[in-house]
């Protein structure tokens, strides 16, 4: 079959960029979506133009890096699926898809299709983890940890930091990323003693890197390949007003200090 | 060169203790003085930089993705292996050893398998109380599950994700290194040499991914953690950037290559598509459990499955194990799917598949036990193929899968290179021949949260390191190699693209050295290789500059590489005269066609030392001593 | 890192600063005028009561001088949760465009989420028609209004005369509670979700009553100009 392409190309950050019109008259329907985008990128450098620039690796939906918006919706209209999964039997012949990056303030363009996610990592830096020194731990079944917990807890840690939350979300909020750290640590008996510091380092980090607020839409819901829920952002909700209400952990004396301090190696 | 293991020796289950007090230490407030590069941030380079940067060093830690959480660690399914004996079924460090040993058919050291079992049990203690959400009982205690054919409950596993939750709990540790300034991070920048100074490790140069920089990174220590080879093949289950280029430029380096022979396929795959296809989608293993394997009797029965009666049907792993059945381990399911397609009889478009049947399993059990047990597995195979596994039965066929082989490593982890570290799959150290199911994602995090933070200090203790600076010739000599690498892939402007080399390599090999070899057919692929590899260096097509994000340049530096160690993999695969796990010479078998190893003439490690590009490279031994567990046949009849 | 030693007054500038603090005031004060609109139209709907004069005794007991002191404060309290819930939300409109400053070239939007999505045009319209409503039924400044004595206005004929010739005004009102609808069904089952509760089985529940409540405000305050415009209320 053949699919029209409209893409956005964009040599550098600096670039303006534009969007692109490009056919792909061979497609197999057996196809990935990406192998669709590999095939397209053979037929440009066989005519000696640059092949379009797209983050993916592991192919299998787990790792989080490809992603892009496929006719205004994030990792295009298969629910549950990243784009890498996404294979072309979805989609007719003739079908016309306008392919963008992520946009948003705290994920710049690279080049192309590419943007930059490390406001992801330095979220994570400030506070989404439990500070488990190597050597530290007791027997595995030391601490027991309820069925039910164990599995919601397992439902958030599924994230895979696509960035699709943020890119479809109309505020660019990373609230579901977020809540899905923080409930992934937050439920397990071995998260407790920093959940209430965690969740406040986190949120002041995302204001620092520009992310915008929750205003309960539920688009990110919609689009995440793993379908993390909103309760995950009610959670963070709850823990941050009662971390500031009762003192405990939450608001730490640094934690604007965390937030402002640039992370050695991160890209800003 | 004299390979010194430096294996301990003595009561096997002392040999870690007594080495670990034997090794020399490095003063707290010392640490602070050394910094410490690390390549790879997968499960063993992610948790040796974090548990590093918690000693007290400065670690300098790169990956090629854009964040450190990305490695390929994250795509690892089934669980791992930990020799805790929860389950009261007659597990010990010692049979976790043994099964460990014999599954590696005899091709690795004795004294690593056993620290491996050992250490097993911490790595579990250390995930949990990192947060890692292994599947629970109802009572709150660990779950486990048998895996891989393994006779005890030794499997901890998070749903089909565990390597994914193992590699956040790492992840997760590395940035509290990172926002604890400890660690400084490069994402997006690729290791493209060894920087080598009076015989000693001392930095690495790279280009960041996206400015095209050309940069050098000095250090007291490299530790690579930067995975296996397996993508040599093209099209394998490894992510599409795993690549071998920090291992083989180190190679080129000096540090010794071993085993590079033994890589293992999954015979789990889902089938190959079209031309197009990219990479390759495995299927969990435990789907084995209750699937039937089977193809037509008949050659070029092409109707569909449901309507080949019983009688027409050959369950022919059922038919050749009947003690194993469907549960042979991976090298001999593999072998028998390629010998039923080779006879014609395979099934699908291309013929090279074979089905794996659910009917029976969901008879006797119901839909909805098959649907809680794999029910995440059959929704990923059907959102691939469009198939629903339910229905019509799946179609697999065997994919590579991971490299046993890599860079020669002591007990301590170091290579032949002074303060050169590997890590993980990019070693060749722990599992032999063949790779035990649940056992790599021990392996790596054995590596680099114990072992490796251990043993490190004795070399920085004890190693006088002059102080050198970018001006160091040998620094600059490495920037301009890599500079002029890079340079000349810019300006041959030829006419292929670097994936279409890539994918001619890889069909090469899967044809000549994939699951089965032939002393004929390797040497036709030695003679194929380097005029391949001609080609590529006069012919390919690199376009862009080097000056920003050039996705086809990444990849044809890598590809220059795979060409390189496509010729080693190719050269060890001949000169072992002996099937043993995932090497099988057709030559080497016994009559009833099952691999046949040589323990009088190969039971050594096979280190090759680079002589130059298209030079024979030199092969060094190192012998294997098997005190504890006894070299046996394997037969899974 | 103790922190009780944050002094309060920190404590709450970190808490607003941060955007969930500023959804905890929103969903907080969101409350209170949630509860006033209920208030307001449990009031009016006496305007059906069989006895005609219900409304008016209803209005004198509220402008009474010796309830001055409560009204007032009721009326600063209301005042002050306006203030706060809308410059909250215009700071946190500011702060979301800022976070995308890109527009998509194409954008679709996948949940069914109208209403959440026109908070921010609901609300100013909603914010316009509460002053106009001042002005038309309590100052008066639209159109004269009646008084039966001192501190006791004519409320039943206000409101039908307010109406029955104004068909104009009638029509904002009705398009006024159509926006308030929607804007109570998001702002009601949100300041849950901003508040921290949620949960699997009663979330949806919560969303239906919240559709339900926000319907029944709706035909509640537009069967008034309704009825007084098809003439069925007299004075």
């Amino acid at each position: 079959m053949r699919i029209v392409l409209h893409i956005w190309r964009q040599r550098n950050a600096n670039d303006k960029g534009r969007m692109a019109r490009y056919e792909v008259p061979n497609v197999n329907q057996e196809m990935s979506f990406l192998e669709m985008l590999d095939v397209l990128n053979e037929d440009l450098i066989a005519r000696n133009e640059e092949p379009v620039a797209f983050d993916h690796d592991c192919r299998e939906g787990i790792c989080g890096m490809c992603g892009c918006m496929v006719n205004g919706v994030a990792h295009g209209p298969q629910p549950g699926t990243t784009l890498c999964q996404l294979h072309m039997r979805h989609f007719k012949d003739g079908d016309e898809l306008y392919l963008e990056p992520w946009r948003a303030r705290a994920f710049p363009v690279v080049k192309d299709l590419v943007v930059d996610r490390g406001a992801f990592d330095r979220l994570v830096a400030v506070g989404g983890f439990i500070s488990a020194t190597t050597g530290c731990a007791p027997d595995g079944n030391a601490i027991l940890v309820p069925k039910e917990k164990a599995e919601l807890s397992m439902d958030a840690a599924a994230c895979i930091g696509c960035g699709a939350c943020v890119a479809m979300c109309p505020n660019a909020s990373a609230s579901l990323f977020m809540g899905a750290k923080l409930a992934h640590l937050g439920l397990l008996p071995q998260g407790q003693p920093e959940r209430y510091g965690r969740v406040a380092a986190m949120v002041a980090q995302a204001k620092a890197e520009r992310f915008g607020a929750c205003t309960n839409i539920g688009e990110c819901e919609a689009v995440c390949p793993k379908e993390i829920k909103l309760e995950v952002i009610a959670r963070m909700n709850r823990d941050f007003l009662k971390g500031s209400w009762t003192g405990r952990g939450a608001l730490r004396d640094d934690a604007e200090e965390v937030s402002k301090k640039p992370l050695a190696g991160s890209r800003r | 060169m004299e390979l010194d293991s430096k294996a301990p020796t003595g009561p096997i289950e002392t040999r870690w203790d007594r080495h670990r007090f034997n090794l020399k230490l490095v003063n707290p407030a010392n640490k602070r003085k050394h910094t410490i590069i690390v390549v790879g941030t997968g499960l063993a380079g992610g948790s040796a930089a974090a548990t590093l940067a918690e000693l007290g060093y400065n670690v300098k830690c790169f990956c090629f993705q854009d964040s450190p959480r990305r490695a390929h660690s994250i795509a690892a399914q089934g669980g791992i292996n930990a020799a805790k004996n929860y389950r009261n079924d007659g597990d010990s460090i010692y049979r976790l050893f043994y099964d460990t040993v014999k599954g590696g058919d005899f091709r690795s050291r004795e004294s690593n398998v056993y620290r491996l079992a050992q250490i097993s049990v911490n790595i579990i203690d250390q995930c949990v109380a990192q947060g890692v959400p292994f599947a629970r009982e109802y009572s709150g205690y660990l779950d486990n599950r048998s895996f891989g054919g393994a006779q005890v409950s030794r499997t901890f596993y998070a749903r089909g994700q565990t390597g994914q939750q193992l590699l956040l709990g790492a992840y997760q540790a590395l940035e509290r290194q990172i926002g604890a300034g400890q660690v400084e991070m490069h994402p997006r920048t690729e290791m493209l040499d060894l920087i080598v100074i009076d015989g000693k490790a001392r930095g690495i140069v790279t280009r960041d991914l996206l400015t095209g920089k050309i940069e050098s990174h000095l250090a007291e220590a490299v530790v690579l953690g930067t995975g296996g080879y397996g993508n040599l093949y093209y099209l394998s289950t490894n992510a599409k950037g795993s690549n071998a280029t920090a291992i083989w430029r180190a190679h080129k380096r000096g540090a010794l290559f071993a085993n590079p022979c033994f890589t293992q396929i999954h015979p789990t795959c889902i089938p190959v598509s079209g031309e197009y296809q990219s990479k390759l989608t495995l299927m969990s293993e435990s789907l084995r459990n209750d699937g039937r394997v089977w193809v037509p009797l008949k050659k070029g029965d092409k109707r569909p499955p449901y309507q080949i009666p019983e009688n027409e049907r050959d369950y022919y792993l059922e038919r050749r194990y009947p003690s194993f059945g469907n549960l042979v381990p991976r090298d001999v399911a593999s072998r028998n799917a390629k010998a039923v397609c080779d006879e014609g009889r395979g099934v699908g478009e291309s013929g090279l598949a074979v089905f794996l049947d659910f009917r029976d399993a969901i008879e006797r059990l119901g839909k909805h036990v098959i649907r809680e047990r794999y029910g995440n597995l059959f929704d990923m195979y059907q959102r691939i193929t469009g198939e629903d596994p339910y229905e019509v039965p799946m179609r697999i066929y065997p994919a590579i899968h991971y490299a046993m082989g890599g860079l020669w490593v002591d007990y301590n982890l170091m290579s032949t290179i002074a303060g050169l570290y590997v890590l993980g799959e990019a070693n060749f150290s722990d599992h032999g021949a063949n790779r035990l199911g649940a056992s790599a994602l021990m392996q790596g995090l054995a590596d680099g949260y114990f072992v490796l933070p251990n043993t490190i200090n004795d070399y920085l203790a004890t190693t006088k390191l002059e102080k050198v600076d970018a001006s160091h010739p040998a620094v600059r000599e490495a920037e301009t190699q890599v500079t002029c690498v890079t340079k000349r892939l810019l300006d041959i402007r030829g006419t292929r693209s670097v994936d279409s080399y890539h994918r001619e390599l890889g069909k090469l090999l899967w044809e000549y050295c994939g699951m089965a070899r032939t002393a004929e057919g390797l040497k036709y692929a030695l003679s194929k290789i380097p005029e391949m590899r001609e080609r590529f260096w006069s012919d390919v097509k690199v376009l862009g500059n080097g000056e920003e994000l050039n996705q086809s340049l990444e990849k044809a530096g890598r590809v220059a590489d795979f060409f390189e160690l496509a010729e080693l993999l190719c050269i060890d695969a001949l000169h072992r005269n002996e099937s043993c796990g995932g090497h099988f010479r057709e030559e080497y078998q016994t009559p009833e066609g099952e691999a046949a190893r040589d323990d009088q003439n190969y039971s050594y490690v096979a280190a090759w030392e680079f002589r130059g590009v298209g030079n024979p490279p030199e092969l060094h031994q190192e012998p294997l001593e098997f005190e504890y567990v006894h070299p046996t046949q394997r037969s899974y009849k | 890192m103790s922190s009780i030693a944050i002094q309060p007054l920190t404590r709450a500038v970190r808490f607003y600063e941060a955007p969930i603090g500023k959804k905890a005031v929103m969903a907080v004060t969101g409350i209170v005028l949630t509860g006033y609109v209920v208030a307001h139209l449990l009031g009016n709907l006496q305007i059906y009561s069989s006895n005609p004069e219900q409304i008016n005794k209803y209005a004198a007991f509220l402008h009474n001088p010796a309830n001055a002191a409560a009204l007032w404060a009721a009326r600063g309290v209301l005042l002050l949760c306006v203030i706060l819930h809308i410059t909250a939300a215009c700071q946190l409109w500011l702060q979301n465009r800022a976070a995308r400053p890109f527009r998509y070239y194409k954008k679709d939007d996948v949940p069914n989420a109208y209403a959440a999505r026109t908070m921010i045009c609901s609300g100013p319209i909603i914010a316009a028609f509460v002053i106009f409503h001042v002005l038309h039924l309590t100052s008066g400044a639209v159109v004269r209004l009646q008084e039966i004595g001192p501190n006791e206005p004519n409320v039943r004929a206000n409101v039908i005369l307010g109406f029955s010739h104004y068909p104009a005004i009638s029509a904002f009102y009705i398009l006024a509670m159509g926006l308030l609808c929607l804007h109570l069904y998001h702002g009601v089952w949100s300041m849950f979700q901003s508040v921290g509760a949620s949960h699997p089985r009663y979330t949806p529940m919560l969303k239906r009553v919240a559709a339900i409540a926000a319907i029944l405000i709706l035909l509640g305050n537009i069967s008034i100009p309704i009825a007084a415009l098809a003439g069925w209320l007299t004075y």
